[in-house]
Formats: structure tokens, C-alpha cells, sequence
């Protein structure tokens, strides 16, 4: 059975993109583009989420991606309870249960999840009562959904289509939910190539199987490509044995235009941020004019008002 | 049971002819998807409208949004003018709770605040359940709750009205 799904195939959780149909994906697109304006108005609000109390459940810090979810379900008229609750190694699944009753007592419509252990959102859909959803917004290295759709949603707004693309995706795929998430919906979308490119000890072995191609050389893997998506490099990596150095990293795999220039002339480059410059890229392309980053931001807010309208939808069904 | 229904193009002609003294420098006509914003296009062309015309999806303002989730197809408004101190001319194709044209006035006022809005429709089909009537209408008729009015247009332009 499919947790994220209802059984005539509305979207009942957002978990993860893997095994999620290409007419839901395009769904969440298509809604997120009629919200595009509400930012744009004089009121950015509408009222379709009004009385819904939507809680962010981040037990993982995160500023923007918290924020985006917050303003997002604000402009849907909904309220919002932010909780960062610090979590210790012991804590145990117990507890998350124990938070999630509380709040659903408190007559929660929908969970905003974060957490460092892949599989949380997924426990916590589990549990809880049907007219309730739950929205995956990072959980360790498994999934982050709704920055795989809001990057769907930046190429389809850049480039239209997705059948006639080749994208790469560069950098420390081992330890990124972001990556995996982008790799299910290009494929689902029907990008016919998509490229993976960084050192071997960043790239998890059998990433062939997610219908990539791999390269260890990124003037190769830059060749032609029409979307360049950075991941960010986390400081930790440079302390274990898996990289010698940041200076190191950006010589081989940092995004300079140099290297940028091996793309297709409009090519655009993507980052789920927060950037390291002079790490994984250049300030020079990041606030240059193939740079989509800052769009990025703003239609998150726009795709994740449109996967919190279809839940809710359904949810009340 | 189907019966026919008037021609949908001396309707809208009429609706034209009531509307056209009443304009202003300052009106704007705004349809409603779908059918409202294919009345609304006619009316547009035939008075001339100095200004562009407006559409409307009021899927984000339904109040039965709860029970029946998301329309699929939500279609982005696209009011290409400031509404500030404007008349507004709201157009749909068929009036029959009032719940659409309320939903539609609350759309309205979040992108500003009109000086007057006016509702014309080509079919008043009766029904109300809101205090809401046309100020310019096609047609009136009475029909049974079991019926529906529908307006359809076909691959070459032409609009028609079914009772069904």
C-alpha cells in the first residue's frame, strides 16, 4: 500500500518523490503556478486553508526551509505553530509519538516534518489519524520532496519542458536528501539525461541504478548541459577522510565560470542553499546571470502553498 | 430530459445593449472561468472596452473547498490592471447560488478596492441562496433544482446553452 496516496490516487502525505506518478507531480506544478500571483497582490493571502492549524514539527534546524513552509501556509489563511524541539541521540521514537498525540489533541490538520533520522515523516504518517497529513521536509539522507518539486518547478519556469533536457547534479550526492529527491522527478518527468558529478567518496555506489549517468570529472559532466544544480558541501566532510580540503574540492568540483562555460550558453544554475561560496561555487556564478538561486526561494513558497492546498483537499474528502 | 434553449448570440447582444450606457472610462470587465470569462470576451469585443479584460478563478475562495478539495484544473486570475477605484463588471454564465459571485467579490477585494462592481449574466436560472442579484441579465428563467444550465463552446468558437 502506498502511505502517500488515498486509494482512488489523490495525494494523502507528501513523503518522498520516489513512486509518486507523473500526474501528481504535475498536479503540485500546476497548482503551484496559479499561486504564483498571490505574493504579487495587494493581499497575499487566500482563504483557503482558514481555521486549518498547520504545525512545524522541526526536530533538525532549519531557518529557510521552516520559514518558507511558515509563510507559505500563512498566505493559505491557515495558522501555524512553529516547534523546534531539540533532540538528543536518545531520544526515542516514543517520544516523537508522544509530541505528535499532544499536538494532534490539540486539534492539529497537518504536520510539517523535519528530522535527522531518514524515515521520521514516514513513522509519524503512520500514526497518526486519517484526516490528518504530513509533509516531509527533510529527513536525514533520504527525501526532501518539496525541494525536489520547487527545482522542478524553477526548470519547468526556465525551460519549459523537461523532455528535451540533459541536468546535472554535482557534488556530495552520498550524503543529500535533495539530490535524491531531484534524481526521482527528473526521471518521473521524463528528463532523458541526467548526470551525476563528484569525487567517488561523494557518490554513493549503484547511484547508476536511479538511471543516472556518473562523472568523476566535471569538465566532462558539464558538457552540454542545460540545468546545473550545486549541492551544498557540509563542513563536516572536509574533517572526515572523505575530502582532503575546501580548496581542495573547489579546484576539482567548485562551480567557476570557467567551468560554466563548458555548459550550453543558457544554461541555468541552481543551489538548494545555503551556499558555501568558494567551496561549491563561485560567487562570481552565483550572482551571476545564469543564476536562479534567489527564484528558487520565491517559488518554494509558492510549490509548498500548492502541496498543503491538494492535502488539505483531500484530507477533508 | 433535454430542451432547447435559447441562441446564445442575440442573448449576449442584449446583455451588450443594457450594458453599453452604463460605461464608464473607468469599468473593466472581469469573467469568470470558464463559461463567464467566454461571455465575458464577447462583451468585451462588442463595447469596445478601452481596457484589458480580466479573468477570475475563484477555485482558492470556494466555501465548499472542505468537502470537495481542490478543483484539478485551477486556472491562474489574471486582472492585468490596478482595481483601485474602478468599476468592475463582473461577468459569469450562470447564476444560480450566488456562491460563485461571493467567492468572486472576496477574490476582487484582495486586489484592491473597487469603486462599484456590477454582476451581468447571461442565464438567471434561479435558485439564489445568497443575497446577490444581476444587474444585467441574458435571460431569466425558473428551473428545478434537479437541472443543471450549461454553457458550452465549441472547437469553433460557438457558445450554446444546454438544460439537462
Amino acid at each position: 500500500m502506498n502511505l502517500q496516496l488515498t486509494e482512488d490516487g489523490r495525494l494523502r502525505h507528501l513523503l518522498t518523490l520516489d513512486g509518486l506518478p507523473r500526474a501528481i507531480l504535475t498536479q503540485i506544478l500546476d497548482t503551484a503556478e496559479s499561486f504564483m500571483d498571490v505574493g504579487e497582490r495587494e493581499v497575499k493571502k487566500v482563504p483557503l486553508l482558514r481555521g486549518k492549524s498547520i504545525f512545524n514539527l522541526f526536530f533538525e534546524p532549519s531557518t529557510r526551509t521552516r520559514t518558507t513552509f511558515e509563510i507559505a501556509a500563512k498566505r493559505l489563511s491557515a495558522d501555524v505553530v512553529n516547534l523546534n524541539i531539540a533532540t538528543s541521540s536518545q531520544t526515542k521514537g516514543e517520544a516523537i509519538l508522544d509530541t505528535v498525540d499532544n499536538l494532534a489533541a490539540m486539534h492539529a490538520d497537518m504536520f510539517i516534518v523535519r528530522h535527522a533520522q531518514s524515515g521520521a515523516a514516514h513513522f509519524i504518517a503512520r500514526h497518526v489519524a486519517p484526516h490528518i497529513s504530513v509533509v516531509n521536509a527533510g529527513d536525514g539522507r533520504h527525501a526532501h520532496p518539496t525541494q525536489g518539486l520547487l527545482d522542478m518547478f524553477t526548470i519547468r519556469r526556465f525551460k519549459g519542458e523537461f523532455h528535451n533536457l540533459t541536468v546535472a547534479i554535482v557534488g556530495d550526492v552520498l550524503h543529500s536528501r535533495v539530490a535524491r529527491s531531484q534524481i526521482h522527478a527528473l526521471t518521473t518527468l521524463g528528463v532523458p539525461e541526467v548526470r551525476v558529478i563528484g569525487p567517488k567518496t561523494l557518490l554513493p555506489t549503484g547511484v547508476e541504478q536511479m538511471g543516472v549517468k556518473v562523472f568523476h570529472d566535471m569538465e566532462a559532466g558539464l558538457a552540454g548541459c542545460d540545468v546545473i544544480i550545486m549541492l551544498r558541501l557540509q563542513n563536516e566532510r572536509m574533517k572526515g577522510a572523505l575530502l582532503p580540503s575546501a580548496q581542495e574540492y573547489f579546484k576539482f568540483f567548485g562551480l567557476t565560470p570557467e567551468k560554466l562555460a563548458l555548459a550550453r550558453p543558457d544554461a541555468i544554475v541552481m543551489h538548494p542553499g545555503p551556499m558555501n561560496r568558494g567551496v561549491e561555487i563561485d560567487s562570481e556564478v552565483a550572482d551571476g546571470p545564469q543564476s536562479v538561486i534567489l527564484p528558487q526561494v520565491t517559488y518554494g513558497i509558492a510549490v509548498r502553498m500548492a502541496v498543503m492546498a491538494l492535502l488539505a483537499g483531500t484530507g477533508n474528502a | 430530459m433535454h430542451a432547447s434553449l435559447p441562441d446564445v448570440d442575440p442573448l449576449i447582444a442584449r446583455l451588450a445593449d443594457a450594458i453599453a450606457p452604463t460605461l464608464t472610462p473607468d469599468t473593466v470587465i472581469v469573467g469568470i472561468h470558464t463559461g463567464g470569462v467566454w461571455v465575458a470576451e464577447r462583451l468585451h469585443a462588442i463595447l469596445h472596452c478601452a481596457l484589458p479584460l480580466g479573468m477570475l478563478d475563484i477555485s482558492f475562495y470556494r466555501d465548499d473547498f472542505s468537502r470537495i478539495g481542490l478543483h484539478p484544473q485551477v486556472k491562474p486570475s489574471n486582472l492585468p490592471f490596478d482595481l483601485e477605484g474602478r468599476d468592475i463588471l463582473l461577468v459569469d454564465d450562470v447564476l444560480h447560488s450566488g456562491r460563485t459571485v461571493r467567492a468572486a467579490m472576496n477574490e476582487l477585494f484582495d486586489y484592491g478596492r473597487p469603486a462599484s462592481i456590477r454582476l451581468a449574466v447571461l442565464v438567471d436560472r434561479g435558485g439564489h441562496e445568497l443575497p446577490i442579484r444581476p444587474d444585467f441579465t441574458g435571460l431569466a428563467l425558473d428551473v428545478p433544482a434537479h437541472q443543471n444550465v450549461n454553457l458550452s463552446r465549441l472547437d469553433d468558437g460557438h457558445l450554446t446553452l444546454t438544460l439537462a
